[in-house]
């Protein structure tokens, strides 16, 4: 059995007075790809900034590989929501992706020529390489997301949380940005990716986690991912996302 | 002390004052919703080169003309602000901030002539930059008086439109209320609040008049007839008290006491607030803490999702 | 030195200060907020100025650093309360800047602060107010203080440059990275403080905010480089500085307003002509930009 790198043990959090996080526990296992569902307003998002010490937490315990997360850091990347930044900054797709170097480069120092290499080599990974001098806001959605997903590679973390990578991005960025995420697990890397579509969540990844305030169900892909469970997790809402579902299933 | 208070000159301007911060405490709620706390202050600073060159027209102060100059840079500012955050990558804050320091130094550059050339010292319009109730003559004071009332009468009327206006636009366009023309008389209501406020509270200070009060009757109320009701009366009691309180020392600027009293009734709105006050809410977060530390205790300490 | 060239030199360096200062402003989104601790700075100097009674630099720099942090504090408290960014500033610095001009009116009146002068800054006077320094020899005072928040705004701009860098564009990242980012924005925080501080006698609390945006704000029309909106952004402060001074002189009226309105001039050319993102360009190309 594959070693626990992340757990979780009744986690808790709020925004303002609203609960949104209430007693979460789950373990995550070395090298598995984890989709987490929810309704709008689950706290899939939350979840992940509180994970990171983004969000403060009101009550819980969080080991990554046995450690607090401060000593476990190191090998930790994150790629934020993409509307979380401003695109007009002045800056350019290589320089974005050179930023996720920025904690191992340390105080004082500049990134050096090694440094923007690791950045070059990431964005032709992400099929990015003719855009490297490109202002950011002249990239396409999907060309964003590569950027930040070549960012996160530059980190060579060993676990990965990723927020909505595929939210609004087109269907070639998808399938790269799957097909990285396939090769990181390969790696043996660990990867947690909030994720919207419930129609893909069969052939993205191998466990899924149903998040609705508390995790309502969590376990490899094949067992979990049932009717059952996404009413559970939607609620009332599900009826017209099990439809909507088996429809498009059908369409393809 | 109490002199000040019988003599009628005084009382008269102690009643346009209380008005204006019941006015300014309506509008402020409007402008709070719009989430336009800040442009209330880049419109207020905008106005001051209208102010002088109202006055360069026709070489006195005149309360007809000093607003309306007021009033039309006032809008100038608005325009700009518009125009740059709409047509280029520069955000709106970054927007106000400019046009509010540009136009407020271009108001200073013909300050500083007005006030160079014969005569300009007695015009009194340094007052307009901290405001001065005490320099208000009648006309003044009658002139601030019926415009602060035509903005309330106006919100007033427009209670039902207003509430639809700022919470729920698609279905006031659905029915049938033009969401420009709400807008432009928002503007226009915006307006004339702040620059009959100049006169007695100051391009500086007088945002801070539509901005306070408003936030404060937020901790008492989540209904914004009450909000409204609340806010008034909170501009009111800032207006009256801070010039009376201004009164007391000789020369001593207006503006800045009424804020004091805003604020101060913003603090004790804080804390005490019935919605959300501080003692309030620290209250429910500690009964919530509590719930979530029993649950703790009841449940399983069994981690689910093991693989 | 002449007596205009000190003016020139002193406005040159509140331009280049303001406008490096004024480049991270913009780019983090807290330009009113700059307008907020140039207004709140007031309540530091003067009471820095009631407790040690006298208005020296040191002194001024310290009231005004710890005015802008309380600032900052304050609306970031508010704003945990759910109170909108926008309307916790306005509380903030209306109330603290109206509690400075009480004091400046009521007990300490007569006294060397007056809120004209605290308002519109009184550069004419700044060449009369000399202190001898080791090797230059005697310069004005508010040109020394000047020079040295120079040397520190450019010292914490190039040693955390990166750091400046990611905490503006993407905060949440840089902390996931184990950039302290909170202490990163006080730091900033004190920058501006100190930027205000120094420029307060020479242009005042309003027009300072002028300096520190709209030489940014035109810079960030012309380039998609920060370190060249850096530069260009220090340029346009120089220029507008020196253009105020001469405006100024012509139609003899006060030189910190002027410097103001000279900022103006700098963003409308560069609103209408930047062959990026101006009126001109926009409308040549409307397509292009649509597209981009």
């Amino acid at each position: 059995m594959a070693k626990t790198v992340l757990k979780v043990t009744n986690l808790s959090a709020s925004y303002r007075k609203n609960t949104v996080l209430d007693n979460v526990n789950f373990q995550i296992e070395e090298g598995s790809l984890t989709g987490i569902v929810g309704p709008n307003g689950a706290g899939k998002s939350t979840l992940i900034k509180t994970l990171l010490h983004l969000h403060p937490s009101l009550t819980g315990k969080i080991d990554f590989y046995g450690l607090p997360f401060k000593k476990a850091k190191r090998v930790i990347g994150y790629v934020p929501q993409r509307g979380s930044v401003d695109w007009d900054f002045p800056t350019n797709a290589l320089d974005v992706v050179v930023m996720g170097l920025y904690g191992q480069i340390g105080w004082l120092k500049r990134p050096s020529r090694a440094h923007r290499k690791l950045a070059y080599e990431a964005l032709e990974k992400m099929d990015m390489a003719p855009y490297a001098d490109r202002q950011i806001s002249q990239l396409s959605g999907g060309q964003q997301q590569r950027v930040f997903l070549a960012r996160a590679l530059v980190q060579d973390a060993e676990f990965y949380f990723m927020d909505e990578p595929l939210a609004g991005v087109d269907a070639t960025t998808e399938k790269a940005i799957m097909a990285i995420l396939k090769e990181l697990k390969d790696e043996g890397k660990t990867v947690m990716v909030v994720h919207h579509d419930l129609q893909t969540v069969t052939d993205y990844f191998d466990h899924v986690l149903f998040l609705n305030r508390t995790v309502k169900e969590h376990g490899l892909t094949d067992s979990v991912f049932t009717k059952e469970n996404i009413m559970k997790t939607y609620g009332g809402k599900m009826q017209r996302i099990v439809e909507g579902g088996s429809h498009v299933v059908h369409s393809n | 002390m109490w002199s000040i208070l019988t003599s009628s000159n005084f009382q008269w301007v102690l009643a346009s004052t209380m008005t204006l911060g019941i006015a300014s405490g309506m509008v402020g709620c409007l402008a709070y919703w719009k989430k336009q706390s800040l442009m209330s202050d880049a419109l207020a600073h905008s106005a001051l080169p209208g102010v002088i060159i109202g006055f360069l027209v026709i070489g006195e102060k005149n309360i007809i003309f000093l607003i309306t100059g007021a009033a039309v840079s006032a809008l100038v500012g608005a325009f700009f602000i518009q125009w740059i955050q709409s047509s280029t990558r520069i955000t709106e804050d970054t927007a106000m901030g400019m046009v509010l320091s540009i136009f407020f130094g271009l108001g200073i550059m013909l300050l500083t002539i007005v006030n160079r050339s014969a005569g300009g010292n007695q015009s009194g319009l340094d007052s307009f930059i901290f405001g001065q109730a005490a320099s208000m003559v009648k006309l003044d004071v009658f002139t601030m008086l019926i415009l602060a009332l035509v903005v309330i009468t106006i919100i007033f009327i427009g209670f039902k439109e207003w509430k639809l206006f700022l919470f729920d636009p698609q279905h006031a366009k659905g029915l049938g209320l033009s969401l420009s023309m709400m807008n432009v008389i928002y503007t226009l209501i915006l307006v004339t609040t702040i620059v009959i406020g100049i006169q007695a509270v100051g391009v500086i200070l007088i945002a801070a008049l539509l901005i306070i009060p408003s936030v404060s009757a937020r901790y008492w109320t989540n209904s914004f007839h009450y909000m409204l009701i609340l806010s008034a009366l909170f501009g009111g009691l800032s207006g009256a008290f801070g010039t009376y309180l201004s009164a007391v020392g000789k020369g001593w600027p207006t503006g800045p006491f009424i804020v004091v009293v805003a604020a101060i009734l913003f603090i004790f709105s804080l804390l005490f607030g019935k919605e959300k006050g501080l003692l309030i809410t620290w209250f429910e977060q500690y009964l919530e803490r509590k719930r979530i530390g029993t649950t703790k205790q009841t449940s399983t300490i069994g981690t689910k999702g093991v693989n | 030195m002449s007596y205009t060239a000190w003016i020139i030199l002193t406005a040159s360096l509140v331009g280049l200060s303001c406008g490096l200062v004024g480049t991270f402003l913009i780019l983090r989104k807290m330009a009113m907020m700059a307008d907020a601790i140039s207004h709140t700075v007031l309540l530091g100097i003067v009471t820095a100025f009631l407790i040690t009674k006298e208005l020296s630099g040191p002194h001024m720099l310290v009231g005004a650093i710890l005015a802008g942090l309380l600032t900052a504090l304050f609306v970031q408290g508010l704003h945990q309360f759910e109170i909108e960014q926008h309307a916790s500033i306005g509380i903030v610095f209306t109330t603290l800047f109206a509690v400075g001009v009480i004091l400046i009116t009521t007990s300490i009146g007569n006294a060397h602060l007056d809120v004209q002068h605290a308002l519109m800054g009184e550069i004419t006077f700044i060449p009369w107010e000399t202190i001898t320094l080791p090797i230059v020899g005697k310069v004005p005072e508010a040109t020394a203080l000047l020079a040295l928040v120079l040397m520190i705004v450019l010292v914490c701009i190039i040693a955390f440059y990166k750091e400046w860098k990611i905490t503006s564009f993407d905060p949440a990242l840089a902390a996931s990275l184990g950039i302290p980012v909170v202490f990163m924005h006080y730091l900033f925080m004190s920058l501006v403080s100190i930027t205000t501080v120094a420029s307060f006698d020479a242009v005042g609390a309003i027009m300072v905010v002028a300096m520190l945006i709209t030489p940014a704000a035109a810079a960030y029309l012309w380039t998609d480089k920060l370190s060249v909106m850096l530069l260009l952004s220090a340029l346009f402060g120089v220029v507008s500085a020196v253009a105020g001074y001469y405006i100024a002189a012509w139609i003899d009226t006060s030189i910190s307003a002027s410097m103001a309105f000279a900022t103006g001039i700098v963003f409308l050319i560069s609103f209408i002509g930047s062959p990026k993102h101006g009126l001109i360009a926009k409308y040549r190309r409307p397509g292009e930009i649509v597209a981009a």
